[in-house]
């Protein structure tokens, strides 16, 4: 069988990846601290680095909406229904019996079905309930000038942002068994480096 | 050869003697006052447009306090019909909101419990000459008191037992103690007039309760001449602030009062000079958003939190301390010889003693924080009370729904002191006095309760028993400098300083699966 390798992952997006990798990570143990899980950096630490780290991933965010409107690359996260039961029963159960993955990628749809919807979330769903629960708590002070005093209450914009702090370490978690499903466990981590994917 | 060392050795003799010699013959200092007194008091350049020592109404050798004001009446002639509209003369003060007539005159508190039947050794802090009982007439003018916040000598001296009449005779005091206190210069006190200094204010303010620093745990003569770490305002060799740089006054009208407290003041600084509602509280100088823009998050706190919550840490910081407890029911316990007993605690305040009781004393005291909107409900003479529970001598306002209300460090003092069982209300007792019925010379509850009660115009049971009690005043002085101000996680934790104040939600304290470790 000889491999053939494709380009998948550009520069900049292996860029934004690692980055917004590094990122979450760290906003999660400084998250999880804030919200009193633990005692890391101490609670005062916690909460600037957690803000600093807020600020960082937004900026990098506005650079990789921007690269993927100019480039096009939004159209790998239009959802499709497109073999995803092949691949939900890929990895349920084909997997554990050595079958061949459902999917191939190409450069221009290099995110399986299964990929699309979970990103797709991410980006939708995840990433969106973080940014808006966390810009009113760091804002709080500005409550009352806003006029939401009324209608919000620390109390659930904290529980609703936990919410989505405790999804993003779900996807986390799925992410990382996920990129040792490749045809050997670290062939998609090196992908994601080199920008190179081997396909069978 | 020998001779010069022999010169050298000689003359050094002679000079070491000389030294030792001199040093002896000089007076030795004065003994130390409990306050740390290493600088004299430096005197604020006086602005004043009038130097008293030269006017001709006070070259005279006043014989009494009211001939003074006499004196000043002369040319102010408004001055003692503001201070007779004043909380200073009238000790009566009502709650604009709840109607509730308060105030030093009505009140039961925990410390020497109440005025009533004592009122000769209570008016030592009265401004006012001769209020010795319920007859005393508060429309004369001469009995005002302008010396006590105006004399700038500061010898001025008013003793228990005189009715608020200064010291006319040199006398010994306490009794029997061997020291003697001297009688003041009438004549030299009345051309010092000048604005109150903090000797003045803290004549009384320091020493409430009978003792420094006992009553208030934020005021002590350490605030004669503070450091920068005891009180950030008054750093002598700082702003150096005198008390009443905030607590503006016009009109002789002091602002700022425990009884009505600028809880929650919101907006920008005030212009100084400019009608004020509370120039006392911190946010009429330092606004209500008064961290700088790196400390943004700082400022998202004053929605609930008092400045006093985190910029006064501890309150008592110095050896001086502050009284933490009075327990009344050890009162009348004589010692082995059958006298009067009195001891000290390790720190050299008053621990029992057979006239007033046991008292527990604490430097450094964390606060104990409640919400308070700054309006505070007293406990008057005569209200009822059920002995079943500890009974709170003042209910501070307010909860975490009320806009007006935030998180205040307060000081609690606890008491065990008696009351009427069967009529369920705190007893009046006297207490002060030579004569036949005061309880500390007769040393009998029942006697001293007796007359209280007369004097109160309320009914005596002839049973009394003793309740435990609670005071709870809001701190405000002593701020510290921001260094020392609270870090974020001594509140943010799940143990930390507000672990049991309810009604807000806190980062860390407050999540689901916080840990229980201290921060």
């Amino acid at each position: 069988m000889a491999a053939e390798k494709i380009y998948v992952f550009k520069r900049f997006e292996r860029f934004w990846h690692w980055s917004q990798a590094l990122l979450i990570i760290c906003m999660l143990i400084t998250g999880f601290e804030v919200h009193g899980s633990y005692s890391l950096f101490g609670f005062e630490h916690a909460v600037s680095y957690h803000t600093v780290l807020a600020w960082s991933l937004v900026t990098l965010w506005v650079f990789a909406i921007f690269w993927h409107l100019t480039t096009g690359e939004w159209k790998q996260y239009i959802p499709t229904t497109d073999k995803v039961v092949a691949m939900m029963r890929f990895y349920s159960v084909g997997i554990f019996k050595g079958e061949p993955h459902p999917y191939r990628p190409t450069k221009l749809k290099k995110h399986n079905p299964l990929q699309r919807i979970a990103y797709l979330g991410v980006l939708l769903f995840i990433g969106p309930l973080l940014w808006l629960t966390g810009w009113f708590y760091l804002f709080y002070g500005d409550w009352a000038v806003w006029g939401v005093n009324g209608f919000l209450s620390l109390e659930w914009v904290a529980f609703f942002h936990t919410v989505g702090a405790f999804m993003m370490l779900t996807f986390l978690i799925a992410h990382l068994y996920l990129t040792t499903t490749g045809h050997t466990p670290t062939a998609h981590i090196k992908a994601m480096v080199t920008g190179w994917e081997e396909v069978d | 050869m020998p001779a010069r060392p022999k010169i050298i050795l000689s003359v050094a003799a002679i000079t070491a003697m000389l030294t030792a010699l001199v040093a002896f013959a000089l007076p030795a200092k004065p003994e130390a006052a409990p306050a740390p007194q290493a600088v004299a008091t430096p005197k604020k350049q006086s602005d004043s447009t009038a130097d008293h020592s030269k006017f001709k109404e006070l070259q005279k050798n006043f014989k009494t306090g009211p001939e003074v004001t006499e004196a000043c009446l002369i040319c102010h002639t408004e001055a003692a019909k503001q201070v007779q509209h004043t909380k200073h003369w009238t000790w009566e003060s009502k709650d604009p909101k709840t109607g509730q007539v308060r105030g030093k005159k009505n009140i039961i508190n925990n410390y020497c419990t109440a005025v009533l039947s004592n009122e000769k050794d209570c008016m030592a802090c009265h401004a006012g000459y001769g209020w010795k009982d319920s007859s005393f007439d508060f429309s004369v003018q001469k009995n005002v008191d302008c010396l006590v916040c105006h004399d700038n000598t500061g010898t001025y001296r008013k003793l228990p037992g005189d009715a608020g009449h200064p010291v006319y005779k040199r006398r010994e005091f306490p009794p029997k103690s061997g020291k003697f206190v001297e009688a003041v210069d009438l004549k030299k006190a009345a051309q010092s007039i000048g604005m109150p200094s903090r000797t003045n204010c803290g004549a009384c303010h320091f020493f409430g309760g009978g003792a420094n620093g006992a009553k208030h745990g934020d005021m002590d003569s350490s605030l004669q001449h503070p450091g920068k770490y005891l009180d950030v305002h008054m750093n002598e060799k700082g702003l150096n602030f005198f008390c009443t740089e905030c607590h503006a006054t016009k009109s002789h009208e002091v602002s700022g009062s425990r009884y009505n407290t600028s809880a929650a003041m919101t907006g920008p600084a005030h212009i100084r000079g400019k009608a004020d509602a509370s120039p006392a509280a911190c946010q009429s100088c330092h606004g209500d958003k008064p961290h700088p823009q790196k400390d943004a998050l700082l400022n998202q706190h004053t929605d609930k939190l008092a400045c006093q919550t985190c910029h006064i840490p501890e309150f008592a910081r110095n050896d001086i301390g502050t009284e933490m407890s009075w327990d009344w029911s050890k009162a009348t316990i004589m010692g082995p010889d059958g006298k009067r007993m009195v001891r000290k605690d390790s720190a050299g305040r008053r621990a029992f003693d057979s006239q007033k009781g046991a008292w527990v004393w604490e430097s450094h005291v964390i606060p104990e924080y409640r919400w308070f909107n700054g309006t505070s409900t007293y406990k008057v003479i005569g209200d009822k009370i059920d002995p079943t529970r500890t009974v709170q001598l003042s209910v501070v306002g307010g909860g975490p729904n009320d806009p007006e209300s935030r998180i205040w460090p307060t000081k609690v003092h606890r008491g065990k002191q008696p009351y009427d069982v069967e009529n369920n209300y705190l007893t009046v007792q006297h207490t002060g006095g030579e004569d036949a019925t005061a309880l500390w010379h007769n040393y009998d509850w029942q006697k001293a309760i007796g007359t209280g009660m007369k004097a109160a115009n309320l009914p005596y049971s002839g049973k009394f028993a003793f309740v435990e009690t609670e005071l709870t005043w809001p701190i405000t002085h002593m701020v510290a400098p921001k260094e020392d101000a609270l870090s974020c996680a001594q509140c943010h934790n799940k143990n930390g300083r507000l672990k049991d104040i309810q009604g807000v939600y806190m980062p860390a304290r407050d999540g689901k699966h916080s840990s229980k470790k201290e921060g």
